[in-house]
């Protein structure tokens, strides 16, 4: 198996609908207008040797290595910034261009370190190459002079000389290996857009700098990894060559962390993985990444990892290691024990949206045709449930609109409730880049997030608002769209029904709607909030971005309708840069859904009361399928809680870090006799379990991951298990045990399944996949090609519907006890409950959650940055440090969630979602005070994660 | 909060919604969600509410809506409870 091919064309195609025919060194060919001659030369299969060009970053033409002859054009132009015209007739190699690039080499290498044998690019080396090229065979200048290579010349400490950068914990920066290409400089600025890296100094004193002379790690340098791709020698180096070597094959694979679902190349040496690379023709992310997925998977082969299935009788005892057999026949026996005795709906399970579509539709499949009843659900309750049903009134389908690269066609977006830099971060280097075009971009957030001012980028608007006030908000921007004339009636009367928009646009025209009213409650100016709609409705192609700040609040389903009035009443549906787009958290929670995750549908939205739909899978099955809608999580615990609800399979969620109001989640859970928990390492739920089934990591399997935009991806095995199974073995096996006669060899046989059964997957198979590369659903006879944009011709559901908003005001106040309102959210180098990130280097950008506290709220209360802090709710109380911070109003605070020891969701409350029971995570009202350590909670806490992580026969797990 | 009080909560906060809705649609349009999303269990509980506690704490368009909730089945015998009744006849 060879390395995954991808050539560089130097520059950047061109978008260009006329096309240009030239001649280049003899051979006619035809390109876009606006496409370089490096560009067209390469097309045509001619490399034009080149080191400052590669086709990731706009043509700088400084490394004068890529001239070319023209005729009827003086001099020597350099390909790269040359562009095609008409008729041209190139020449790439004449002897005048042989003298110069030969002599360009020489320069460069009179000024480079000659230790190719033990250097960490060997083989993968552009400057290597480029010698090679030109045919370089001596430098007449020698190695004697000014230079930056040595530390010491003759004796003499070189001031010039610089030593590596190893400050980062992923890749070296060695200056003494730097030709100044600026290739690294412009991948930061063009590509991730964060604008941390320059070049220092003039002429011969240039060099790369991070920030002001400082080293990665303390500069602005997000580790994202562009610098490092771009970087054509070993200037800029991932630690893992270094130690390893360079890769001998590659494999395309999905990223497993978040919703944006990045291709990689999994370069590996055997079994190995070398480094993840980013892939240029993913569709999602165009050859970018961020630091979790290009940097942080070594967690995949942390020592914590659990490899062998374990049981015990009661949650106080040691885990006793068994084997597969021996896990697998206590679960069945337990199962139909608690069922015998309890009845058939007193277990249930828990799909995982970080596992494949294929596992998590058997894990949906267990439960319907092997524990008889529809008690599944998946982490997608906690986070976009109201998006499905928000969307699913409004357009008849939960479906975001649009693909990613939808974006580059934006001219407004509207950012709500989300915090893209840190959370979906290839997706904001996409909208960054659209934005320094000249798009522009209201921000709706309590917090001010890093879009609303940072290099090159500045909202126009940023609104504030209170937390638990976006119903308000959003319809008060509809109240000045209708009452301005601003909507777009050809669209509504075209698409929607028209009725039903006079009543809507009644309602939001009610005076107690505008943003004179609603101001006094949601904090925004009511003139900052005119200026957004207004702009929203008249410029351009308007997009709406949007995270968990608006699904997780108990208007979370309400919210969501309102931003679908908006975009209908904006005529911003069906065609390229419009839309509705949720930013989805977990790398495959929309496949999880998608796959039938949610107690009353079956894999593609289908209601379990639906007849025909039952019949299809009750046929295929052999099975009598329960027509009621299951238990949700919340009402699971409810459950057990109650006494009804006894066993739990839970693959690859931690419920009790991740769910709300953990002291309800623990005594649902501590109230179960049989809590299976399959995961990688000893999650905090794992507390509370009676058998282990260890999981295995997406390097490890075959699958595919449904990302935010609907695009399939396939996920290839790169390494053996080192648990022995891939995830759907283990669920394969644990149903046999149950007396299921699955027999499943590959997932591809179960995608065929999901295909067979589910009409917006009808076209997809592991060959469609191969063949095409990825296809976002529907995918079938109607949308043979897939469907990049939804409801280009007319909305799923026939006329969209347009749905009247109340605002209502969260139960959860401030007063006395409890002033602040806290909300939470995520960093970028840490992934939700920070299961993998917590066990890689990432840890060195942030190694403890921080509560954001605004200066005035932290000085009335004697609270200096760094301070322990005592963080109160009816709920519960913890302490962690403050950080003090204008980016948070006063009034509001703000933590994430990535530490177990934080045990954030202590204090949120069970409040949830009215449509949903998605849990109210984004206001929580609370009191903070100095502190002097854990509280009593964490404490006792501690304990017994200590406790129940015991292993009969080892150690005592370090954690 | 017992877990009876959630329910009622749950309730009326549907019912919230629904209030603002066109009038017409409102009773149906709570009577539809908990029927496509309330769990046998939960209905029967609920009904448990409506039956035999007055209703109590429950909004006005709940009540409302309550005859066109799906009533759930009876609650099912486990095996073992019927084992053990066969074995004491």
């Amino acid at each position: 198996m060879p390395l995954v091919p991808e050539i560089d064309f130097g520059t950047p195609a061109s978008r260009s609908e006329r096309m240009v025919t030239l001649t280049i060194d003899g051979n006619e060919i035809t390109v876009p207008e606006g496409t370089s001659i490096m560009r067209a030369s390469m097309e045509a299969g001619i490399k034009v040797p080149k080191l400052c060009a590669t086709d990731m970053v706009d043509a700088f033409g400084s490394c004068r290595l890529c001239l070319v002859e023209i005729e009827g054009r003086n001099g020597t132009p350099a390909s790269c910034t040359t562009p095609v015209a008409p008729g041209l007739v190139v020449h790439t190699q004449t002897s005048r261009l042989k003298d110069i690039r030969k002599g360009v080499m020489e320069l460069y290498i009179s000024d480079h370190p000659l230790d190719c044998l033990t250097c960490a690019a060997n083989g993968d080396c552009e400057l290597q190459d480029m010698a090679g090229a030109v045919g370089l065979r001596d430098v007449r200048y020698g190695y004697e002079g000014d230079n930056h290579v040595k530390a010491r010349n003759n004796g003499e400490i070189n001031a010039r000389w610089m030593p590596k950068d190893e400050s980062n914990p992923y890749f070296t920066y060695d200056p003494s290996k730097c030709i100044v290409c600026s290739r690294c400089v412009r991948a930061c600025e063009e590509v991730q857009g964060t604008f941390a890296l320059t070049i220092e100094g003039r002429g011969f004193d240039s060099r790369v700098s991070p920030g002001m002379h400082e080293h990665f790690l303390e500069s602005e340098c997000v580790s994202c990894g562009a610098c490092v791709q771009a970087c054509p020698t070993a200037t800029l180096t991932e630690k893992s060559v270094i130690e390893i070597g360079q890769p001998e094959h590659s494999v395309v694979t999905t990223c497993a962390y978040c919703g944006v679902g990045c291709s990689f190349k999994a370069e590996m040496r055997g079994e190995e993985l070398v480094r993840m690379v980013p892939w240029k023709d993913g569709q999602a992310n165009r050859g970018h990444s961020c630091v979790k997925g290009r940097f942080a998977y070594g967690y995949s082969t942390h020592k914590e990892r659990i490899l062998n299935p374990m049981i015990r009788e009661k949650i106080s005892d040691p885990w006793c290691e068994v084997t597969w057999e021996e896990a697998n026949a206590h679960v069945a026996a337990e199962f139909r024990r608690i069922q015998y005795q309890y009845g058939r709906d007193s277990i249930g399970g828990i799909t995982s949206s970080r596992c494949t579509n294929e596992e998590t539709f058997l894990v949906q499949k267990l439960i319907r045709a092997g524990f008889g009843n529809n008690n599944v659900d998946t982490c997608a309750r906690v986070c976009h449930s109201p998006t499905g049903y928000g969307l699913g009134q409004a357009f008849g389908t939960s479906a975001g609109t649009q693909n990613f690269d939808s974006v580059e066609h934006t001219d407004v977006v509207i950012v709500i409730g989300a915090n893209p830099t840190d959370g979906h971060p290839v997706f904001a280097s996409r909208l960054k880049k659209r934005l320094r075009q000249g798009a522009k971009l209201i921000v709706i957030d309590p917090r001010r997030i890093e879009l609303v001012s940072s290099p090159h980028i500045k909202a126009s608007y940023h609104l504030p608002l209170k937390p638990g006030t976006n119903v308000a908000v959003v319809t008060a921007l509809a109240h000045v769209i209708v009452t301005e004339g601003l909507y777009d009636e050809k669209f509504i009367r075209e698409r929607c029904d028209w009725s039903e928009f006079e009543d809507w646009a009644a309602f939001v025209a009610e005076p107690r709607h505008s943003p004179e009213e609603t101001e006094a409650f949601t904090g925004v100016p009511a003139e900052t909030l005119r200026g957004a709609a207004r702009l929203f409705a008249t410029g351009g192609n308007g997009s709406i971005y949007y995270g968990l700040g608006v699904t997780e609040h108990s208007q979370g389903s309400t919210t969501v309708m309102a931003i679908a009035n908006l975009a209908m009443a904006t005529g911003n549906i069906g065609r390229e840069g419009v839309g509705v787009n949720p930013l989805r958290g977990q790398n495959n929670v929309q496949g999880s859904c998608d796959m039938g995750s949610f107690p009353h549908e079956l894999p593609g939205y289908r209601h379990i009361s639906d007849d025909a739909t039952r019949e299809i899978f009750e046929k295929l099955w052999g099975v009598t399928l329960n027509n009621e809608p299951g238990l949700r999580i919340p009402n699971m615990l409810d459950a057990a809680v109650e006494g009804t609800f006894k066993g739990l399979y839970i693959q690859g969620e931690d419920i009790l870090q991740s769910d709300p109001d953990t002291r309800h989640v623990s005594a649902g859970l501590a109230a179960m006799e049989c809590v299976v928990v399959q995961d990688l390492f000893l999650n905090e739920t794992a507390n509370y379990a009676h058998v282990f089934l260890p999981g295995s990591t997406f390097l490890e399997k075959d699958g595919t991951f449904t990302n935010a935009e609907r695009r399939i991806n396939r996920v290839r095995r790169v390494m053996t298990p080192k648990n022995g199974y891939a995830d759907w073995e283990v669920t394969q096996n644990l149903a046999r045990a149950m007396g299921l006669a699955w027999n499943y060899s590959h997932p591809s046989e179960i995608m065929d399944e999901i295909a067979a059964t589910t009409p917006s997957f009808a076209l997809v198979s592991y060959d469609y996949l191969e063949k095409n590369g990825s296809v976002q659903w529907p995918c079938n006879e109607k949308n043979p090609q897939g469907s990049p944009i939804m409801h280009i011709n007319g909305f799923v559901r026939g006329k969209g519907k347009f749905i009247r908003t109340e605002y209502v005001a969260t139960d959860e106040k401030t007063g006395p006890r409890f002033p602040l309102l806290l909300t939470t959210g995520r960093i970028l180098s840490q992934y939700n409950v920070g299961a993998q990130t917590r066990r890689t280097e990432n840890v060195v950008w942030h190694e403890e959650d921080r509560l954001e506290i605004h200066p005035h709220d932290a000085e009335n209360r004697g609270i200096r940055d760094g301070d322990w802090v005592r963080l109160a709710s009816r709920a519960g109380e913890t302490t962690l440090r403050a950080l003090v911070t204008d980016r948070v109003a006063p009034g509001v605070v703000y933590t994430t969630f990535h530490h177990p020891t934080t045990q954030a969701n202590v204090i949120t409350t069970d409040f949830s979602d009215w449509a949903t029971n998605c849990p109210e995570y984004k206001v929580t009202a609370v009191q903070i005070s100095p502190s002097n350590g854990p509280s009593d909670w964490q404490i006792e806490y501690d304990e017994l994660a200590r406790r129940s992580r015991r292993i009969r026969g080892k150690l005592e797990a370090a954690e | 909060m017992s877990e009876g009080n959630k329910l009622v909560r749950m309730a009326n906060q549907i019912a919230t919604f629904f209030h603002s809705q066109p009038a017409s649609e409102a009773a149906n349009g709570v009577a539809t969600h908990i029927n496509k999303f309330w769990e046998p269990r939960m209905r029967r509980q609920f009904f448990d509410i409506v039956d035999n506690h007055g209703g109590e704490g429950l909004d006005s368009l709940v009540l409302e809506a309550a005859p066109l909730i799906h009533r759930p089945p009876p609650a099912e015998v486990p095996p073992a409870a019927r084992a053990g009744n066969a074995a004491a006849h």
